[in-house]
């Protein structure tokens, strides 16, 4: 099935938890705050997952030391076989 | 240790690559002794002489080794695959840029894992420990993991890194996920990528680095954001 029939099929599901839940004896006005809970909580958990990811982004600053090293390699060879390399 | 007998084909997509491609297929060279490939480049018509420059490598390495399959405009980048694939005489094709993004010296690890693994697709991340980018900024990184985190909410992909396009195909994979795909630019990578995990696929990832291009253009342009976010939700829909 596609994706979003999974995506809904749950929606539905916690819905009905909710609805069930607003039929027991649990305070009305709290469980009617829920679903509002329940999106900021998301968005804020996605923001923290943006943010944690951003802090540990991995880098590899000496690739570029590494790839210049290739290049010259590369052009060294390459120009004593007869293919152009001096365009830049 | 078991011989390798399978037979790898590279296909390079090129436009206006013409130093790239010949520091790309030195590099192939270079990491990829005592393995069965061929380099099969798409050029889509580069007026600055990047098919000349291929000839002469032809010249170097071989035609059998090196295949000019070029195109007469830029038709984008799925069908450059598909042309490509048409030309590979190997069982497991490997899809790279041209760019230098891609170092060539990962290629020994991807068909590793493969040959471990027995997967049907290796895919390079670059988000995970040992992978990395240099070249970023701040802007780029953060557009980048903002984009991932949405795609990993709505999709649940099951590969850290879905706009990656340095990845190993089992040819027939490749060939029945590829024909299923209508999307354009990057957001086909996204698509080929979610299309195989549904349908089941054996998918495993490396860590790959990626340095941002040294030389030529980048062909990254301004409405990324607004096609990105038109792509995920017609993967949310379609697959």
């Amino acid at each position: 099935m596609k994706h979003i029939v999974k995506l809904l099929a749950l929606l539905v599901a916690v819905s009905a938890f909710w609805i069930g839940l607003l039929e027991t004896v649990m305070p009305r006005s709290y469980t009617w705050l829920l679903p509002v809970y329940f999106v900021v909580s998301l968005g804020c958990y996605g923001l923290l997952m943006v943010g944690v990811g951003l802090m540990h982004f991995p880098t590899c600053p000496q690739e570029a030391g590494l790839l210049q090293q290739d290049i010259a390699e590369a052009k060294e060879f390459l120009k004593q076989r007869g293919v152009d390399v001096d365009y830049d | 240790m078991e011989i390798n007998k399978n037979k790898y084909s590279i296909i390079v997509p090129t436009y206006n690559e013409r130093l790239n491609i010949a520091l790309l297929v030195y590099l192939v060279f270079k990491h990829l002794r005592d393995v069965d490939f061929e380099i099969i480049v798409v050029d889509d018509g580069s007026p600055d002489g990047t098919q000349e420059v291929v000839k002469q490598l032809q010249q170097v390495y071989g035609e059998d080794r090196i295949l000019l399959r070029a195109r007469p405009r830029k038709l984008g980048l799925g069908t450059a695959y598909v042309h490509g694939l048409k030309h590979a005489s190997g069982n497991f094709v490997v899809i790279m840029d041209a760019d230098l993004s891609h170092h060539p010296k990962y290629l020994p690890s991807f068909i590793r894992k493969q040959l471990e693994t027995g997967a049907s697709i290796v895919t390079g991340t670059r988000y995970v420990k040992g992978g990395g980018v240099h070249g970023w900024n701040l802007m780029r990184k953060l557009t980048s993991r903002g984009a991932n985190v949405l795609a990993q909410t709505l999709l649940w992909p099951g590969v850290s890194d879905l706009t990656g396009s340095f990845r190993l195909y089992r040819k027939s994979v490749l060939e029945d996920v590829i024909s299923s795909c209508v999307s354009k630019g990057y957001v086909f990578q996204m698509e080929m990528i979610v299309r195989a995990s549904r349908k089941r696929y054996h998918i495993e990832e490396v860590p790959i680095t990626f340095v941002d291009r040294v030389y030529g253009s980048s062909k990254l342009g301004g409405s990324e954001i607004v096609e990105y976010l038109k792509g995920l939700a017609y993967l949310l829909v379609s697959t």
